[in-house]
């Protein structure tokens, strides 16, 4: 029997991608009346508005009206959480790129010129724009929250070697490489059908509603694909969605607003920048007693997800080590700048960095090799005789560790990757170069899988089985290039022992599966790939039923395989059999439902169990340093990643691979840089420098881990691979923390994104 | 497909559109082709993700007949294209790539089976990019594959994917239906004669003359017009600063104008010579133009950006101006029928003014021809390797005689508001013994001829460090058998370069 699971299935829009056939939101078919939008935004940092007179734009040509808060006829509103991101400004701007209004016209041509005709004056008030400034000035959203096990003070007083330090790490421009974009269509009454490249249809039906004051039944949100999304979508498309519909209900005709990418850039949320503060205690050997950090992060204007985020880096203070004293304190700054968003990660990768320049701090300083240090803290593998399987290692939130693999895994990827014998190889060549240096890392990866809300870990789908035998499969789930809709329908065919073909994806819709949440969290195929195949089983349970009481056969006699119904001896395509269920009267149609099990967490306290189990991998990356201009080029990274028993192989590479590329961008090329005025000056791609193509690695090798499976009960035993490899790109940081310090006696002490600039200045500080 | 009827001057632009003949009169001038195919033609396929040829996501490929009859391909970003300067030309799109009955190319077949997209906006870019290269018949190395799809950005992949479908095309043949297409584009393509073109609303007129008497003509009759090359930078003017721009007078048609003559002491470039060509024709006699060109924007900027246009826009973080300066080069300027020669360092005045008077334009550049005993090397700093403006670019011409230095000339981009020469610098160097490191007045001169600023790609204190460095790695690299370089296959030089064969 050949089934479609654990099969390098292609990408199934794929023939539509290389043909140009895949429609996103801009290329939808639309008719001729239909509007465009253009977001007139805010030029200063901090201010009030004084005046706002648009009865020029209004009179343009081709401007069909504008729209300002005053238009709103519900709230004015576009957070995911807090109320506190309206649509439009209303009396106070409160960060450069902020929407003020938008423009609703015939074209965008004739909106942006009508925009030269806008009046608007604006008192500028004065503008916190970094972290720094915000901890001077106590602008805190909410109270600092903190977590502690054990007794870090005294014990880090009592340990034999301390240090401290901090380190400053950059945000992160999403770029996905299609903009926000949303397509309102008016239907009757009150209705409206939102198209957007959203992570959240859910949300945004929400938020609509709210904003225009109609019940959730009257919005209708649906997404197909998405051009790339990295949290970026999760809760700012929120906004555009918002105003696009407002155009939609006030004209009565389909409207689209589509950022374009300054625009984009300037407007939404990036990755937070942190300010990591650190103290440890350790031992001769390198083993740490005890750690205190304190995680300052930038979160813009406004919430956002930030608590979340916060949450999250905190949580990930340990990474894979084992630390029995730890205190963690995060401090979300509220600051006049575009309030940063979920991204890849989530907090998740600032937190762990900060662990890991403690590592490579302490290994320094006791001139150990940093890989040395790493195992010493490690904790545990479930199979080791060091895991005490009646009282496990916990982490510093009380989550027991019962499913560690990072000894072996870095064994084997230590071994697999010839580290030592290289290590040894470059520090040979390292001496025989004086303005060249090489420089090798070995960093790992634990992350913790399901969403830090609870309520949040819960996925739907909805099957339908035609008389023909095909098979329409929609879940909650949406795709933004993770290829969940591949692997969700793998799932579905194999139930019915279809061909994947037999099986299509249709777009994510609020009308089809209600109330989910967020594409996020790397629970995608986790949530819904399990809800699906409860649909599917629920229709096949009855399948079965009926066609063995057909032929007198047991009902788990019944098989589905390579496209036919086997009934005990008999045999028939699954159409036929299909047919024959239908007009015997059985529904060939089923939701499904999938609430994750065993978790729970306390955010008050910052105790629980939030996460359902723990994705592992770890790198190793070799890099070259020129000591002239702190260029540098990454040579080769091996990379071993624990993927459970993987769904689908080639793509679960595809996450890996683009995962570690887009961390290693965001230690190294990816700068975000702001003006004085609270501008941001790198708001688009000549300016803001994601990896191009032979930024890679010369030498790549992807490896997925040897696994029995994951030991919680997802599905078909996979394991959650979107997020969890972005952090693959510490291992480049590490390496050229590792070529610095062949450079000079001192320690680097390098600052995130280590560019060619911030590489040089650590250099000559280290002379 | 019908054979093109021409007359003397033509006021509608005909091209070919995926096979199909297409005349279009009613477009604006300043009309992006991006946004013409989307809007106008309802082809959705090409993508805008950036409106300034950063991305890639719009590449199309665009075929033209050269004076020779040669047919070029070249992938271009559609996004700063305007539509007039398609005029003769054969675009092909994302939905000509595929065969009849939807047979799929092989170079969408192999990113397909190379898992190669995964939300697939970039893709069509891609598909396009790697088409231009199959069409071409490069050798798929890592290193072309690299350097063809340098202007192509993915977020999701990682690359390596698209890598090996570009490495799986290596060998494979040209379907027959393929094969039929280009024969019957190249019909088209030769069987049209070249005619000036007068297109355009009068408001904002698009002329692209044939012969250096008209278009001279036509610069000092319209002194407002912009004089466009490849539109790479002034495309942006229109996406970017959503200026109205008062019409366009092309030097692209002008044959005269695409040529690279040579003479005993110099190469001459004209004015619609692209990047790609000047690179074919000079890498070999200047390497480290070659480097610099290699590092250029990327294949599609390179493919419409010329050489002389680089010069003209005055920029000071062009990255030709400083090697042109330490060249020595003389810019061919032209008013009328009226010549003059000018020192390119004579040419940029102060912060976007260069000396070139209402009616004039840049004729041609001269570069004069390296002899025995000069060294010339040129190193860019920028953020990124590939597709990237200069944070630095520094340039260094040495006349060596017996290890000493006997002159000097040290370009200089990203440094001052002009790109410009190291005075005090270049004095210190004269006469200095070539040793494992400059003389420290030379690295003092340097502190003394600039005053650099900080902006977002690099601050003022890194440019003045790293330019000291770079007259230090120079002195380096040529005590002690070359200049270490980490970009392209610099690599090899260290022993750390790629190997090819584990491909």
């Amino acid at each position: 029997m050949t089934s479609s699971l654990h099969k390098q299935t292609v990408h199934d829009s794929a023939v539509l991608h290389v043909t140009g056939a895949a429609r996103y939101i801009d290329d939808l078919p639309v008719p001729a009346e239909c509007l465009v939008i253009v977001p007139g935004l805010s030029p200063v940092a901090h201010g009030r508005i004084q005046r706002l007179d648009l009865t020029g734009v209004a009179a343009a040509p081709g401007v069909v009206r504008v729209l300002t808060a005053a238009d709103i006829p519900g709230r004015n509103d576009v957070s995911p959480v807090f109320g506190d991101d309206p649509a439009f400004a209303e009396d106070r701007v409160l960060y450069h790129g902020q929407i003020i209004y938008a423009v609703v016209a015939t074209s965008i041509r004739a909106a942006r010129a009508a925009m030269r005709a806008a009046v608007l004056e604006i008192e500028e008030l004065p503008a916190i724009l970094t972290i720094e400034e915000a901890l001077a000035q106590d602008s805190l959203l909410g109270r600092p929250w903190q977590i502690e096990a054990g007794n870090p003070q005294a014990e880090l007083a009592a340990s034999p070697h301390q240090i401290e330090g901090q380190i400053e790490i950059g945000g992160q421009e999403h770029f996905y490489l299609e903009g926000q974009a949303a397509l309102a269509m008016p239907g009757e009454e009150d209705q409206l059908t939102i198209f957007v490249s959203s992570q959240h249809p859910t949300e945004i039906q929400h938020k609509v509603a709210d904003l225009l004051g109609v019940p959730n039944h009257s919005i209708t949100v649906e997404v197909r694909r998405m051009g790339g999304g990295f949290g970026g979508k999760e809760s700012q498309a929120n906004q555009p969605a918002c105003i696009a519909a407002l155009a939609a209900r006030l004209t009565g005709r389909p409207a689209k607003l589509v950022y374009d990418r300054d625009d984009d850039m300037r407007i939404t949320g990036k990755r937070h920048d942190f300010l990591i503060r650190y103290q440890a205690g350790f031992d001769d050997e390198g083993r740490i007693r005890a750690v205190i950090f304190d995680q300052a992060l930038r979160c813009g204007m406004s919430f956002d997800l930030s608590k979340a985020i916060a949450e999250r880096a905190a949580l990930h203070a340990d990474n894979g080590y084992a630390i029995p004293n730890m205190q963690v304190t995060a401090r979300l700054c509220q600051t006049h700048t575009p309030s940063n968003t979920a991204f890849r990660g989530f907090g998740g990768p600032q937190g762990m960095l900060g662990i890991e320049a403690v590592i490579d701090r302490i290994a320094h300083q006791l001139g150990r090799d940093p890989l040395a240090v790493r195992q010493a803290n490690f904790y545990p593998d479930h199979d080791s005789p060091a895991h005490d399987k009646a009282a496990p290692a916990s982490t510093h939130y009380g989550q027991p560790v019962t499913d560690g693999v990072l000894n072996r895994l870095t064994d084997q990827l230590a071994k697999s990757s010839d580290y030592h014998t290289r290590r040894q190889e470059i520090a040979d060549w390292n001496s025989q170069h004086q303005m060249v240096k090489r420089g090798l890392a070995l960093t790992p990866v634990k992350f913790g899988i399901s969403f830090n809300k609870t309520f949040l870990n819960q996925g739907g789908a909805l099957v339908h089985v035609y008389t023909d035998g095909s098979v329409h499969l929609n879940h909650g789930g949406t795709e933004m290039g993770q290829g969940l809709h591949t692997k969700v329908r793998q799932i579905v065919a194999h139930v019915f022992g279809l061909p994947d073909a037999m099986v299509r994806v249709s777009a994510t819709s609020t009308g089809k599966v209600p109330n989910t949440s967020a594409t996020a969290a790397s629970s995608g195929t986790d949530l819904n790939g399990m809800a699906a195949f409860r649909a599917a089983e629920t229709i096949r349970a009855r399948m079965a039923d009926y066609l063995a009481g057909q032929w007198q056969q047991p009902a788990d006699s019944v098989r589905f395989a390579d496209g036919k119904v086997h009934i005990g001896p008999e045999e028939m395509d699954f159409a036929r059999a299909a047919s024959l269920c239908w007009q015997g009267r059985v529904s060939l149609s089923s939701t499904g439902y999938y609430a994750t099990p065993d978790i729970h967490w306390d955010a008050e306290t910052g105790k629980g169990q939030p996460f359902y189990y723990f994705a592992y991998g770890a790198a190793v990356s070799e890099v070259v340093l020129d000591l002239y201009t702190g260029e540098s080029r990454m040579l080769r990274t091996d990379i071993l990643h624990d993927a459970g028993q993987s769904i689908n192989p080639a793509i679960d590479r595809g996450q890996i691979e683009g995962g570690f590329i887009q961390g290693a961008g965001w230690l190294t090329c990816e700068e975000l840089v702001y003006g004085k005025d609270g501008r941001l000056l790198t708001h688009a791609p000549s300016t803001y420098k994601i990896p191009a193509c032979s930024d890679r690695p010369l030498d790549l090798r992807v490896e997925l881990l040897a696994s029995e499976g994951n030991l919680s009960a997802t599905i078909h035993r996979s394991k959650a691979v979107g997020e969890p490899p972005f952090m693959l790109g510490m291992s480049v940081f590490f390496a050229l923390s590792d070529a610095l310090a062949a450079a000079g006696p001192g320690y680097p002490g390098l600052d995130a994104p280590a560019t060619a600039e911030r590489l040089l200045n650590a250099a000559m500080r280290n002379r | 497909m019908n054979k093109p009827a021409r007359q003397s001057e033509t006021s509608q632009i005909e091209f070919l559109l995926n096979g199909q003949q297409m005349t279009v009169s009613a477009a604006r001038s300043d009309d992006t082709l991006l946004n013409w195919l989307r809007q106008e033609q309802k082809l959705t396929g090409s993508k805008e993700g950036c409106a300034e040829g950063d991305c890639g996501a719009c590449t199309v490929l665009l075929a033209r007949a050269g004076p020779d009859g040669q047919i070029s391909c070249q992938p271009v970003n559609g996004c700063i294209l305007f539509l007039p300067m398609l005029d003769g030309c054969s675009l092909t799109t994302v939905e000509g790539v595929a065969g009849p009955e939807g047979a799929l190319h092989p170079v969408q077949q192999a990113l397909i089976e190379n898992h190669a997209s995964q939300c697939g906006f970039c893709t069509p870019g891609f598909v396009v990019s790697l088409l231009a290269g199959w069409r071409s018949g490069i050798g798929w190395s890592e290193q072309e594959i690299e350097d063809l799809l340098a202007g192509n950005l993915c977020r999701c992949t990682g690359y390596g994917p698209i890598v090996a479908a570009g490495r799986a095309l290596a060998g494979q043949a040209r379907p027959q239906w393929e094969a039929d297409r280009l024969a019957a584009e190249a019909d088209w393509l030769k069987a049209r004669q070249p005619a000036p073109l007068s297109y355009g609303q009068p408001a904002q007129p698009f002329y692209a003359p044939v012969d250096i008497a008209e278009l001279s003509r036509l610069v000092l009759e319209h002194p407002a017009a912009r004089i466009i090359a490849g539109a790479t930078d002034i495309g942006l003017w229109v996406t970017k600063k959503h200026q109205d721009l008062p019409g366009f007078i092309s030097v692209m048609q002008v044959a005269e104008l695409q040529q690279i003559t040579e003479t005993e002491g110099h190469f001459e470039i004209g004015a619609a010579v692209s990047h790609a060509a000047a690179n074919d024709r000079l890498a070999g006699d200047y390497p480290a133009l070659g480097e610099i060109w290699r590092r250029f924007g990327s294949t599609q900027v390179r493919a419409s950006g010329t050489v002389c246009g680089n010069i003209a826009n005055g920029s000071p973080i062009g990255d030709l101006a400083p090697a042109f300066l330490a060249l020595g080069a003389e810019l061919v300027l032209q008013k009328g029928s009226e010549q003059r020669a000018l020192p390119i360092e004579d040419f940029f005045l102060s912060y976007g003014v260069q000396d070139r008077q209402p009616g004039e334009w840049l004729r041609a550049v001269r570069l004069p021809k390296l002899q025995e005993g000069q060294v010339f090397q040129a190193m860019k700093i920028s953020r990124r390797f590939d597709q990237d403006i200069s944070a630095v670019m520094a340039a260094f011409f040495l006349q060596v005689d017996g290890g000493q230095i006997i002159a000097a000339r040290c370009g200089f981009g990203g440094m001052a508001a002009v790109p410009a020469r190291a005075r005090h610098c270049e004095k210190a160097l004269a006469g200095a013994v070539l040793d494992a490191s400059p003389p420290a007045a030379a690295l003092a001169g340097l502190e003394a001829d600039f005053t650099p600023i900080t902006d977002m790609r690099a601050s003022a204190d890194y440019r003045a460090a790293v330019a000291g460095n770079l007259l230090a790695k120079l002195f380096d690299g040529l005590a002690s058998g070359g200049v270490v370089r980490l970009a392209g296959d610099g690599l090899d030089q260290l022993g750390l370069g790629r190997q090819e064969a584990a491909g």
